[in-house]
């Protein structure tokens, strides 16, 4: 076993229906554990997918061959944390039920550039960007004042610089 | 273009696949695919279970070398085919499903997906981890596409099942289809071609070998790639070990041949393999029933790998030089590369006298000095009894690994077995789906008491459709190799093995119309397969042997291949 870190997987897929499906179940099937999985339309016919996994070199390369092999999977690289962005989205449904708590909470959003995005006479909703380890940092802090409930998103990501891997853009040999 | 229904349009493009003949069964959610086929000339065998239509058309395939095609209704006909496409998955074979499906919407009735309809499954669902490819077709006019589609995608490449779901309404729409559109796959492009480079890196490494080891797999046959192998290995003077799905891709009667690798190898195999210095692997996966413990498989060669599929490099043992390509390819790059830098075959070496002392040291365990119906001798016997291009097909336990051991297949697709699923009642009905690819070849299925009983009833299929083929059932009353596991491994402690009073074979075999015969003697089995093998009628022959007689060599599980328990 090689050193376990966090990877980052970037996969162009045919946008039909069921390939979620095929992609997650290749997953169970070959024992990979993904820690997160987004995906989305990016135009007319393809969808890009944005999975990040804790595993090996080789856990990796071989969790990437066998994404490749699936018919509906288009293109597939491995993003290098170094070279690429990667965010995500979270929703934080925060008890603030005095101005006091509420001061404090909005100053921290400040700090971590979120937005309020909802307002009760009870709750915030605070919405954030940013990298996992920004996101895990703010959800500690917020659990000093009570967390209602919190939504994530998953980490999108896409290679800095002029790299593609999307067909549909352009024609551009993508990392592997 | 030409407006038809979608059925019509299924069997219009069936046609223009060169598809002859189709294993199923019919149903309701089918039959508008039924009655179009009513006006062709494509042969129908109805198979009296799905998953026998499954292993009909895996055996087909894996005898000619063709697509096999299957057919069942939605629900129970689509799930009965399971076992017998994750066969095909396992072993790389490729057959084509089609399924019936309830519609996809209904105006005046709650028919149709997702509401649980009568019959409905969800067999995409179901499917998608055992298929190389599935698809519901949504829409009538995308029928012509997704079979060449479906086609192309189950015989290139790493070849393996495709199932193509058709609700029902589909299948009855009229649309305008267009026979000519192209495969609208840009995620789908097998790599055939081997890396010039790394075919170089494999010529130096296989000249500075001093105790080469061939071992050829499934995807030597599935490419056809006898010839190159031959020529290399005679080339190079490399002993040639096969893995089980392997057998028969080299002649096992030559001086080369060491038989087979694995669990119940060839003991020369797997003793020879271990000392190999350097060890060329083609068309192989490094399965655990071919390597035993990996830890200890060939640890010091240097081994170069071909396979057509790059998820298999690395997957199971690391290499020193892989070779992503097509098995013929890259067996004829090779030699090409090989013939530049050498002008001479190389010459009987230190090597080969040793390989060749290693198989005489094991004579002894080949040859049996009684006439008792020991399963050796029976299938030596049958080798002689056959000629080398009679099929032999196997079911899974005992009667497999006797024959994988004692028969010797000496050309490619004459030894068809399950070998990955390890399917039990696989080999009767992949022996009639052979013989109908093969109809003027002799088709012989070595089975088991066990796992015949679990599809005898496609003897009705094989008579109603004259498709004889021969059974030898080597009937010890027991599920033999779970027995041996538990008279090895369990302390003696039987369960759930003694099948008791097995049905009176002969009796079974004549209450289908076929033929049955039990032998109680070498005379009489010799007798048997002779008449067996030239009768127009499917014939089963019983052969009582005991339920004590242990496959050896065994390599226990979780062992290395040089932990071989002889016996």
């Amino acid at each position: 076993m090689g050193e376990v870190r966090t990877h980052i997987i970037s996969a162009l897929v045919e946008n039909r229906p069921g390939v979620l499906y095929s992609v997650a179940n290749m997953f169970r099937r070959r024992n990979f554990n993904i820690d997160s999985i987004t995906v989305g339309a990016v135009n007319g016919d393809l969808a890009r997918m944005t999975i990040t996994i804790k595993g090996d070199e080789k856990t990796v390369e071989q969790l990437v061959k066998q994404l490749r092999k699936l018919i509906d999977v288009v293109k597939v690289s491995i993003l290098n944390p170094a070279s690429a962005v990667s965010r995500e989205l979270a929703l934080v449904k925060i008890n603030a039920p005095e101005a006091r708590i509420r001061a404090d909470v909005l100053h921290y959003v400040d700090i971590f550039r979120g937005h309020v995005v909802d307002a009760s006479p009870e709750t915030l909703i605070v919405e954030i960007t940013g990298g996992p380890d920004k996101i895990d940092a703010f959800i500690e802090l917020m659990k000093v004042f009570g967390i209602k409930e919190l939504v994530r998103t998953g980490i999108a990501a896409l290679s800095r610089g002029s790299k593609s891997i999307d067909v549909a853009f352009n024609t551009e040999e993508g990392e592997t | 273009m030409t407006k038809m229904t979608g059925a019509r349009a299924l069997v219009e493009s069936l046609k223009r696949q060169n598809v002859k003949v189709i294993f199923g069964i019919i149903g309701g959610a089918i039959l508008p695919v039924y009655d179009a086929l009513y006006d062709s000339d494509i042969r129908h065998i109805l198979s009296r279970h799905e998953q026998c239509a499954a292993h009909a058309a895996d055996g087909y395939a894996r005898a000619s070398g063709r697509p096999g095609v299957c057919m069942a209704t939605s629900g129970p006909g689509a799930t009965n085919l399971v076992t017998g496409i994750a066969n095909a998955y396992m072993d790389s074979s490729p057959i084509i499903a089609f399924t019936g499906q309830v519609s996809t919407y209904s105006r005046s009735s709650s028919y149709a997906i997702g509401k649980d309809a009568f019959q409905e499954a969800d067999i995409i669902g179901i499917t998608t981890p055992i298929t190389k490819f599935n698809y519901q077709v949504r829409s009538a006019s995308e029928i012509p596409k997704i079979v060449r589609s479906a086609f192309y995608i189950a015989t290139s490449g790493r070849p393996g099942p495709v199932l193509i779901d058709l609700p029902k309404n589909v299948q009855m729409d009229t649309a305008e289809m267009d026979f000519s559109s192209n495969i609208p796959f840009r995620g789908y492009k097998p790599v055939t071609d081997p890396h010039p480079l790394q075919i170089k890196r494999a010529a130096e490494i296989l000249l500075s070998a001093e105790r080469l080891v061939i071992l050829a797999g499934g995807g030597v046959i599935i490419s056809n790639a006898f010839q190159e192998l031959l020529n290399l290995a005679e080339f190079l003077m490399a002993p040639v070990a096969t893995t089980l799905m392997g057998k028969g891709c080299f002649p096992e009667n030559h001086p080369l041949s060491m038989g087979h690798i694995g669990m119940h190898g060839n003991p020369a195999a797997n003793k020879m393999i271990l000392e190999a210095d350097v060890l060329l692997a083609v068309g192989t996966r490094f399965a655990d029933r071919s390597t035993g413990r990996i830890d200890t498989f060939c640890k010091d060669a240097k081994i170069i790998h071909i396979d057509i599929d790059p998820a298999e490099i690395g997957k199971n043992l690391d290499v020193d030089l892989p070779i992503v390509a097509d098995a013929k390819k890259a067996l004829s790059a090779i030699y090409a590369a090989l013939s530049e830098k050498v002008s001479k075959p190389k010459e009987n070496s230190e090597w080969f006298k040793k390989v060749k002392e290693a198989k005489e040291t094991y004579e002894g365990f080949f040859s049996n000095n009684n006439g008792d119906l020991k399963p050796k001798i029976l299938l030596k016997e049958l080798r002689q009894l056959l000629p080398e291009d009679a099929i032999v097909t196997t079911e899974v336990g005992q009667n497999q690994m006797w024959a994988a051991l004692h028969f010797k297949a000496i050309k490619p697709r004459t030894f068809i077995t399950s070998g990955g699923l390890g399917t039990m009642g696989f080999g009767f009905p992949a022996a009639l789906g052979a013989k109908v690819a093969c109809p003027d070849r002799i088709v012989v299925d070595v089975a088991g008491d066990g796992s015949f009983l679990m599809n005898e009833q496609e003897l009705a299929c094989s008579v109603e459709e004259n498709i004889p083929v021969t059974v030898i059932v080597l009937n010890n009353s027991v599920l033999g190799m779970v027995a041996q596991w538990q008279r090895l491994f369990y302390n003696r402690r039987y369960i759930a093995v003694k099948l008791g009073r097995v049905p009176d074979m002969v009796k079974l075999a004549e209450a289908y119309g076929a033929r049955g015969i039990r032998v109680h003697s070498i005379e009489e089995f010799r007798k048997a397969v002779k008449e067996a093998v030239n009768s127009d009628v499917t014939t089963v022959i019983d052969v009582p042997i005991s339920p004590d007689e242990d496959v050896l060599p065994m390599v226990p599980p979780e062992r290395g291949l040089n932990e071989m328990l002889i016996g």
